[in-house]
């Protein structure tokens, strides 16, 4: 297969410069390649010091929300009254997304390295790494590197953990996951409490995401103001970010490329396209929980967290998902809501029945059994189940039916006019 | 502004509450219900109903009264079109999967679902073409069944077992639409206070099965009341249709209580609808029990009285009231008279999640309002003494293996065929705990009043009315006190 691709000339390769290499995967060659040199830097420094630098990069989450990581760090008490933990979200399971998993697979020393700084910088004295139930292979690479770092005594008195999950996208939400590590059922909390204040165990938290903390080290060893500097577009957003590429594209997979990259070079330059003689129909910039872009809208596009948000969706976890001109949204959006309605949680009334509703619907629409109302229906249920539960799981179903339905509206009513061939459920 | 208040207003009416209050309790205050489902003050907060969403100003959107705490100044809006969609909204969503079997539904007529819907739901349904979840009716345990299709999983029920029982055997299983209450599958809900997961239901998805299609909610009258289960004093509410005790709910108090009952509690009352109950006044004529008239009853009591003197023996129930057991005193007072009760002891069963509230070992709701009023527990030496004594009463003591040579008066509710007291030479008919009103005193010392539910069958009346009429007659009435 030949994967993963060498880096394309327009990637700014920072995470991703040793994916594919090996060796790069045990503690010698980590330290070969300078690995580790950051830690042993910061745990020498003040945990105040250490949230300032990252402060002043400019590092934002990468697991989809984009908050200041640095500020997040500052929550934390200053005072330490109670055990400090680090949770670190490796739970990747946002359909669209596999940037983590390849981030675990060939630098899990990164990950190790850049979560004991954030731990040193939240005084943490345990880090727990929550990997998702699925990913086998990450898993023994992680443990490895966890069993290598530990014996050479890297982490100072921070004690990492690995945990495992089960196989469920909400345990990918911070509260839910932190929860599943407490051996509970995986349910999102109601904030507040935020994870600062009373997170895992009812200790003051903080979670990341996995490229988050994969960078960190990066800005201790060569500065805030060089990570600052890795920006094309709006201030606010600095950096590279890896975006895994997936749908109709010649060449799927994760790029790493600096904030403000437009996302036409990606799918175009990076990606190949679509398929030859096929044009882009739509595309989901940052994972499936967020709304489709038109053709026009990709095309327009800069990557970073404004830009995707000036174009009406959101830069969340960076999964693009590509759709070409053969692409059916209608089914394309069924088989989102689909997953959603697998995943809720059950919590919350609106999130439980209505993404089990919409699919029912939307798939009534497939088969050819539509009715002229569906489309105000879907509108409607969309509008009950935003912003009205403890999570976003419901927001991010209702956000493709009602991007798609106002992008795509002409594909919906085909299928209400019957001028389109039914489709059976997936 | 008082130390530690918070003012805000609530539909525009303005209340002040102490710090850290929830919304939807501060709005009850002001004297609005805000709809809900999944909260209950008895129980962790869960915030997962979604009902509750109201409007507050300068917040960017909806909040959860159940979860939020007031803040001074805070301005709660719940009639407003953004808190009223949210609310149709949810009742939509409950209502997709919710059968519509009132007709044959226990909760009909006490279901908070009904009630909402009655009060802010859509006329129709927009779902239509599907059909509704199905899943069988399951056996939860001694006293519960559950019935998956009318479920709302607001979670009281796995919350209770989880926070207040401590006995964490039901949890949401699966997940999505498919979720359901589930059960341990090696255990049952046979918790001593298990049964308070059917009042918490706030549907008729869980179910008693000693109530099960026994009345209609609206056919019930409901009567304040104290458990006479055991020694905590429980209050609680007799339900009765017509005449009958058909169930024992909690009613709260949170100093005793709080929200909940023990099953024995819950289930000790079928007693109280009887049968077989002494309905007339009997005196012994000829060897004979004969039925009289209260007047003809009350007159050979006092004659006995007046006629006797020296030792007299009062065995009473820990289960009588205050009033009666201080008449019975009193209507002895011109003998040398002792008081004595036993009691029935068992298991002892605390509600882990509350403290001082348990099932207690002694099954006696009044041993110690009969102690403060001067009867012992010394019932064996008692029994001894009566053999001799002149008089001796046995008061709601159906059971007394009472033996004496002296004169027995016997005021009960039953008359069993090989009761001692059938040797009685006056059986006075007497009104048990649901046909009268009195007094209680329970295990900490608290006096809690109980209320009449029914009448008395035949010409029975409360205890404390026969002794203070008899105490009177005997001109040992108030004045003596």
């Amino acid at each position: 297969m030949g994967y993963p691709h060498k880096s394309h000339p327009k990637e700014t390769v920072v995470l991703s410069q040793y994916f594919g290499d090996a060796e790069a995967r045990t503690y010698k060659g980590w330290v070969k390649r300078g690995g580790y040199e950051a830690l042993s830097q910061a745990l020498k420094m003040d945990p105040v010091a250490v949230t300032d630098v990252v402060k002043e990069s400019g590092l934002r989450g990468r697991g989809g929300a984009g908050f200041p990581t640095g500020l997040k760090w500052s929550f934390m008490p200053k005072e330490k009254k109670k055990p400090h933990y680090l949770c670190v979200n490796a739970d990747e399971s946002e359909p669209g997304t596999f940037k983590d998993r390849e981030i675990m697979r060939w630098t899990p020393h990164a990950l190790l390295e850049g979560s004991a700084i954030a731990a040193h910088a939240i005084r943490a004295d345990v880090a727990y790494i929550y990997i998702r139930g699925e990913f086998t292979e990450p898993w023994t690479i992680m443990e490895r590197a966890l069993a290598e770092a530990n014996e050479a005594g890297v982490f100072g008195g921070i004690k990492v953990y690995l945990h495992r999950g089960a196989g469920a996208y909400i345990c990918g939400e911070e509260t839910a996951l932190m929860n599943s590590i407490e051996g509970k059922r995986g349910n999102p909390r109601i904030k507040p409490p935020f994870p600062a204040a009373a997170g895992l165990f009812g200790m003051p938290t903080t979670i990341n995401n996995v490229e988050t903390l994969s960078a960190v080290p990066h800005i201790i060893k060569r500065g805030a103001a060089w990570y600052k500097g890795l920006c094309l577009s709006n201030p606010k957003s600095t950096g590279t970010k890896l975006f895994s590429v997936c749908g109709n594209v010649q060449r799927p997979g994760n790029y790493e490329v600096t904030m403000g990259f437009p996302l036409k070079d990606l799918i175009y330059d990076m990606c190949g396209g679509p398929p030859a003689g096929r044009a882009l129909k739509a595309c989901i910039p940052g994972g499936s929980s967020v709304p489709i872009l038109t053709r026009e809208e990709t095309e327009s596009c800069l990557l970073d967290y404004e830009g995707v948000v000036a174009k009406g969706s959101m830069l969340g976890s960076g999964g693009v998902i590509v759709f070409d001109e053969t692409t059916d949204m209608v089914y394309q959006i069924m088989r989102l809501a689909k997953f959603y309605a697998h995943e809720s949680c059950a919590q919350c009334t609106q999130c439980r029945e209505g993404t089990a509703w919409t699919t029912k619907i939307m798939e009534r629409i497939l088969a050819g059994q539509g009715k002229s109302k569906d489309l105000d229906l879907l509108l409607d249920l969309s509008e009950n189940m935003t912003g009205k539960t403890i999570c976003v799981l419901s927001d991010s179903c209702a956000a493709p039916i009602v991007s798609g339905i106002k992008k795509f509206r002409a594909e919906f009513e085909a299928y209400l006019a019957g001028q389109r061939q039914p489709v059976g459920g997936a | 502004m008082a130390d530690g208040m918070v003012n805000l207003t609530v539909d525009g009416t303005p209340v002040t509450v102490p710090a850290g209050t929830l919304v939807i309790e501060a709005a009850k205050q002001a004297g609005v219900l805000v709809p809900h489902y999944c909260y209950h003050p008895g129980l962790p907060v869960a915030g997962v109903c979604r009902m509750c969403l109201v409007e507050i100003e300068k917040a960017p959107k909806l909040q959860i009264a159940c979860a939020t705490t007031v803040t001074e100044g805070m301005v709660v809006k719940t009639q407003t079109p953004p808190a009223k969609d949210a609310r149709q909204g949810v009742l939509e969503f409950l209502l997709i999967n919710h059968p519509l079997d009132c007709p044959i539904c226990d909760q009909a007529g006490e279901c908070e679902l009904q009630d909402f819907v009655f009060q802010e739901g859509q006329r129709g349904t927009r779902y239509g073409e599907y059909a509704k979840r199905f899943n069988p009716v399951e056996d939860f345990g001694p006293d519960v069944l559950y019935v998956p299709n009318r479920c709302i999983l607001c979670t009281r029920c796995v919350r209770f077992m989880e926070d207040v029982a401590q006995e964490p055997v039901l949890n949401v299983s699966e997940r999505g639409d498919r979720a359901f209450i589930g059960i341990h599958p090696e255990a049952r809900l046979d918790h001593p206070w298990a049964g308070n997961v059917v009042d918490l239901c706030p549907v008729g998805s869980l179910l008693s099965k000693d109530f099960l299609h026994k009345a209609r909610a609206w056919e019930l009258d409901k009567t304040a009341s104290i458990c006479t289960g055991c020694s905590q004093g429980c209050n609680i509410t007799f339900d009765t249709r017509d005449e009958v005790v058909v169930r024992v709910r909690p009613r709260p108090n949170l100093d005793v209580n709080r929200y909940f009952i023990c099953d024995h509690g819950r289930n000790h009352y079928k007693w109280l609808n009887r049968g077989d109950r002494i309905e007339a006044p009997l005196v012994r004529r000829d060897g004979e029990l004969k039925a009289v008239d209260w007047d003809e009853a009350l007159e050979r009591v006092v004659r006995i009285l007046r006629g006797a003197s020296g030792k007299a023996v009062a065995l009473v129930s820990p289960g009588a009231s205050s009033e009666a057991l201080a008449a019975a005193k009193r209507v002895l007072s011109g003998f040398d008279w002792r008081g004595a009760f036993q009691v029935v002891m068992g298991e002892e069963a605390p509600l882990a999640g509350v403290p001082n509230l348990a099932l207690r070992a002694e099954r006696a709701p009044n041993a110690r309002g009969a102690e403060n009023l001067g009867y012992t527990r010394d019932y064996t030496q008692a029994l001894e003494v009566a053999k001799t004594a002149a008089v001796v009463l046995v008061l709601d003591d159906s059971d007394c293996a009472v033996e004496t040579n002296g004169a027995l008066i016997y005021l009960g509710t039953v008359l069993g065929e090989h009761a001692a007291c059938r040797r009685a030479d006056v059986v006075l008919p007497i009104a048990n705990v649901a046909e009268e009103e009195g007094t209680f005193t329970n295990r900490d010392g608290r006096d809690q009043r109980y209320s009449q539910a029914k009448p008395a069958p035949g010409m029975a009346q409360s205890a404390a009315w026969i002794l203070n009429q008899l105490a009177a007659t005997l001109g040992m009435a108030e004045a003596t006190r």
